[in-house]
Formats: C-alpha cells, structure tokens, sequence
C-alpha cells in the first residue's frame, strides 16, 4: 500500500498509527531525560553536545507526532503533552530518570548511564530508522531520510564517548558495566511492537522485531569483540512492555514536568 | 635589541613566571556591565617582582613595546593573542571575557528549569535551541580566556574553581529566581536584549579574538531576543492566566534588569573599570549610556503590549534626552555580586556537585587509551 492512495484501509492505518506512536514518545522521552542534563555534563563540550543531540531528537519526535496528526490522531500538541502514562507507548528505557533527585537541585546523575542509555539506543535507533527509510508509508520514509542525516552524528558521538569510557580506568569500566547491566534490564521492549506485532510487520512498514534485533548486534558486536566481552543479550518477554502501555512511576514524573506549564491553562494559546 | 637578545629576555621572563605560577583570583572588581576578579595580592607580587627584575634589564624596551602597543590601540589595529601586550590589557581581558564566559554558562541553569516544561513542541525546540547556543558562548569565551591566560600557568579547570570558590562571579542576573514561564520570555526579550545592547559595543574590540567571538555570540542573541519576544507576544495577546504572569515576571525582572548594566560610577560599589576598557578601546561606552540606550529602545515596547513598568517616577526628559528612573537597590546589588542573591548558592552548588560528582569521567578522558 502506499500513502500516495487517498484511502488507506483500516487495518493500515491502524498499523502506522500503533507504529507512530512508538516512536514519537520513544524520542520525546529521550529528549526530556538529555535535557535534564543540560548545564550538568562533566565538561562543556559535552553539554553542548549533548543538548544539540536531546534538541534533534525533539524535532524527530515533533515530526513523528506530526505524522500522527496528519492521519488524524489529534492535534501533536496535544499527543505530546496531554496523553496519560497508559496511553503511552515509549520504551522503559527511555522513561528511566537519569539517576536520583530532581533536575534543578543537586541530583545524583549517572553519566555512565547517560552514556551506556544513549549509545545503546541510538544503535537501536539506526537499526529502525534504517528500516523506516525504505517504509511502504511514504511519509514515513521520507521523515526517516531526515533523522538518518541527524543521527549519523549522534551515532558517531555516543560511539566515541562508549569507547573511550570502555577503554580507560578501573573506575570507569567498573561504572560503565554497572550501567549496560540496568541498561540491558531495560532493553526488552525497545525492539517490540508490543500487542500490535503482528500489525505493524506484515505492512511493509519496517522490519520485523527479530530483524531489527539482528542488525543491531550485528553492528555492536565487531567493538564487543575488540574488549574481548560480551555482545549483552536482549532480555526476552520484559516484565513491562512500554509499547502495551506498561510503565514505570519515572513516566508519570517526567509527563507531569513535561506538560506543567500547558497543564496550567488548557485553553491557551502558548 | 637584536633577535638573540630578545629570545634570552622572553626565556627569562617565561622563566620567572612558571617559577611563581600561584595564580589565584581573589578580589571582586565591578567592569563593564559584569562582575571580574583581581589576582591575588601574591601573584601580582610575584609578576611585579619579575616586572621589576625585567625592568632594570630592559626597561627602555618596555617603555618602546607599550609606546608602539599603544599606537595600535589608536590606530584601531587588532591585537592578537600572540601579540605582546601590556599586563594590564591582559587582565583587563581576562576578567572581562572569563566573567562573560562564565555567565553564559550559568545562565543556562534559570532558563533550563523551562526547557522540559516548556508548553508546546516548537516551544521546546526553541528554548532547547537558545540555551544551548548560551552554553556555546560560553565555550567560545573559555576558549578565548585560556588563551590569554597561558603566560600564568592557568586554564579552565582554574577557572572552574574560582567559580566554585566565589572568586570569578556571574552576572546578576542569573542569580535571580525564576517562577513561571514568563520569565524564560524576559529573560529572552529583555535579558538578552540588555546583552545586546553591551556586547554589540564590544564588536569592535580593540583584542580581535574576543570581537570575533562576539559577532557570532550578538547574531544568535538577536535571535534569542526575538524568540523570547515571541513568548512574551502570545502571553500579552492570551488568557488572563498568561496576562497576569507576564506582568509578574516584569515587575520581578525590572530591577534586575536596571542593575544588569552596572553602576552609573564607581562611587556606587567602590570600584568601576570603565574607563580602562575604555582606554583600551574594548568597549565605548558608559554603563549609564548602555542603560539609556536600553530604555529608549525597550520602554516603548513594553508599553505598547499594555504592559506596565514598575516605576511610578519613570519618564523622559525632552531637554536633556535622557530617563530618568527610581535607582535600583545598590546594597541588594552589592550583596548578589558577593554571591548572596536569592539563588547564588543554589546555583553554584547545582554546578559545583555536578562538575565533583563527574570528576571520575575527566579522570577517564584524560588517560583513555582509545
């Protein structure tokens, strides 16, 4: 089927929209845990850095929800902001807090995390956006032409930083395996579909769950190799599939800073 | 003095700092519309101890290299940062600029509060955009700093420290709190339309990297001008909610923003560098030129939102061409440049836990070996 038809079936349009919906919260919540680190990165460059990267990954949630609007899901805006944790569809992963504490006090954040989070999550990324560039959703495809051109940069600079902290002290590998541990334990729902598996794989709208796994650690595995460890396993079956809508308490914190200021006065023009 | 007379007098000289490179800033000096530090009494000591030794050796040709240095100011030349020049320019240029630097820096923490609560997908993506930009800036002037601080032995992770230890401040204010999202479009519109107005004075800056530097910082400013006027644009043309917030945030922010340019003279807070960066032809103009400016471009504007500034005993004199205005709290002023504004602290310990609590990944950098 192509976008190019005036009428999309339903099945369809219910695939990419269950599709969409994944992977505009899955960067929106992305973006708001790198913000959270603006002004707090262990030097300036990688601030700067940093919030260039959680600024993209907002544009591509914006485009994605954008998408959605387009196919009549309601106003981006207001997916963004005002739909309620259960109705969300991000990763874990990707709604974890950065480490203890609020963002504007003293918080505890974990740049190994921070590190180990993106560097695992941009692969995953690249592996998807990849497959979305040769999307059978015409839309979709040429939104993910733009965000490979972003990620290209993303990829390359949490490769860098994963390497170096990898390769360097005690202290740091010891953090840095800490880290892919809580990473890993999270990491279950990143490559499904949730309960619209079935949907999404057999419309030509990106690979399938097992493909995409594939391809991800295919292309980690040569680094893996060189440190003589481990590629990590994705965890089968998590214990909460953030595409069906299960989710931790860190979600429900972060949509009530993310949507404060629009909360206070829904019928105004911001 | 021949090329081989001159190599044994740099040697020397280089010599006899790094033997005294105990360099730490300790006095508070107020400059340019932001906040600088001094050296502190024993380094300055030390220099002038080699100062002297120099000059016995070669004062005729200090007295020629600040004769023909002087000569370039005049003549509009840039000076570069391999360029011979006095201790005082350098000084100068380093309270200026490392002050400048570090209050992008900090600045970027009462803004980033706003950035996730910003109340829109585009108005995320814009206020993502600008402070990431301030903390670019900041970036930039460390750089440009570092650069001039080599012949003391010193470089940013100093300059880190002595905004830990209160030695280098910020500007005033970012030591101010913020309530509500009008005050990320105040301090977008008019914060950065005060830096505006001081940092386009400055582009022509007699030490060419910092005038450079400032042409990309005063072209991304303009743009944070205009997204902070456009906050401000829907809120005044919004809700009561959004009407009400706005002019709390002005009321909040105008004093402040009167303080932003600095003492009209050094009579206020006991010292002023004006004239030095005027000597020097760093900057043109006095802090109460700067704050006329900003009134006769911003007052205006504000009125026309149907906004209303807090100052009952504002108005223009057509004789003189001037505002005249109620003077901000100058002790409340001379507190925040001491740190002790209402969220100094706060901030500080914001930077100061997380640049320790990081320390291990400085620590890896630096003997990572891939």
């Amino acid at each position: 089927m192509s976008s190019d038809e005036t009428v999309m079936d339903t099945g369809y349009t219910e695939a990419v929209t269950s599709l969409l919906y994944q992977l505009a919260d899955d960067d929106f919540m992305y973006s708001f845990r790198g913000s959270e680190w603006l002004g707090l990165a262990p030097h300036i460059e990688a601030d700067i850095a940093f919030s260039s990267i959680s600024q993209d990954s907002m544009g591509h949630a914006a485009m994605f929800y954008k998408l959605l609007e387009d196919l009549g899901a309601g106003n981006a805006d207001k997916l963004a902001h005002f739909r309620p944790a259960i109705e969300r569809r991000n990763s874990i992963l990707t709604e974890r807090v950065n480490g203890q504490g609020y963002y504007m006090e003293t918080p505890h954040y974990d740049w190994a995390y921070a590190v180990a989070r993106s560097y695992f999550y941009t692969q995953a990324k690249k592996v998807r956006i990849d497959s979305l560039c040769e999307s059978s959703f015409k839309p979709l495809a040429d939104v993910a032409v733009k965000v490979r051109m972003e990620l290209y940069y993303h990829k390359m600079h949490w490769d860098t930083w994963f390497k170096q902290l990898m390769s360097s002290t005690e202290v740091a590998k010891k953090k840095m395996a800490d880290a892919i541990k809580l990473v890993m334990n999270d990491f279950g729902d990143v490559f499904s579909y949730g309960d619209q598996k079935q949907q999404i794989e057999s419309h030509g709208l990106i690979g399938s769950e097992e493909d995409l796994k594939g391809r991800w650690r295919m292309n980690i595995e040569p680094f893996f190799v060189s440190l003589h460890l481990q590629v990590p396993e994705i965890p089968e079956g998590p214990v909460k599939n953030g595409r069906n809508g299960e989710h931790s308490g860190d979600l429900d914190e972060g949509l009530a800073t993310l949507s404060e200021v629009c909360s206070a006065d829904t019928a105004a023009v911001w | 003095m021949d090329k081989a007379g001159k190599q044994v007098e740099v040697a020397m000289k280089w010599e006899l700092i790094k033997t005294y490179t105990v360099t730490r800033f300790i006095v508070t000096e107020y400059l340019d519309g932001v906040y600088v530090t001094l050296w502190k009494a024993s380094t300055m000591h030390m220099l002038d101890k080699g100062g002297t030794r120099m000059t016995n050796f070669n004062s005729t040709n200090d007295e020629k290299q600040l004769e023909q240095f002087m000569q370039r100011i005049e003549a509009n030349d840039k000076i570069e940062a391999s360029d011979w020049m006095p201790d005082e320019y350098r000084m100068t240029l380093i309270k200026l600029i490392s002050m400048h630097g570090m209050s992008e820096i900090m600045g970027a923490l009462p803004e980033k509060e706003w950035v996730p609560k910003a109340p829109t997908l585009q108005r995320k993506l814009g206020i993502m955009a600008k402070v990431q930009d301030e903390m670019g800036h900041g970036q930039l002037l460390l750089r440009v700093t570092e650069d001039l601080l080599v012949p003391y032995g010193k470089n940013r992770a100093d300059l880190m420290q002595d905004l830990f230890n209160g030695d280098l401040k910020f500007h005033n204010v970012f030591h101010m709190e913020t309530k509500t999202w009008a005050d990320a479009g105040i301090i977008g519109w008019l914060v950065d339309g005060a830096a505006i107005i001081t940092q386009t004075d400055m582009l022509k800056a007699s030490y060419g990297p910092y005038a450079r530097a400032l042409q990309r910082i005063c072209a991304e400013e303009v743009f944070h001008a205009q997204h902070g006027e456009s906050i401000i644009l829907a809120l005044v043309e919004g809700t009561d909610l959004q009407k009400a917030i706005v002019q709390e945030a002005l009321d909040r922010w105008w004093e402040p923003l009167l303080m932003f340019f600095g003492p009209a003279s050094k009579e206020t807070t006991g010292s002023s560098k004006q004239d030095l960066t005027i000597k020097y032809k760093i900057r043109t103009k006095t802090n109460e030129e700067f704050r006329q400016i900003f009134f006769d471009k911003y007052i205006p504007r504000i009125i026309s939102l149907g906004l209303k500034i807090p100052d009952p005993t504002l108005r223009y004199d057509q004789d003189s061409k001037l505002w005249f205005y109620e003077q901000p709290d100058w002790n409340a002023f001379k507190k925040i440049i001491k740190n002790q504004g209402p969220r100094s602290e706060a901030r500080l310990n914001l930077r100061r836990h997380s640049y320790e609590y990081n320390s291990w990944v400085r620590d890896a950098l630096s003997t990572s070996s891939s």
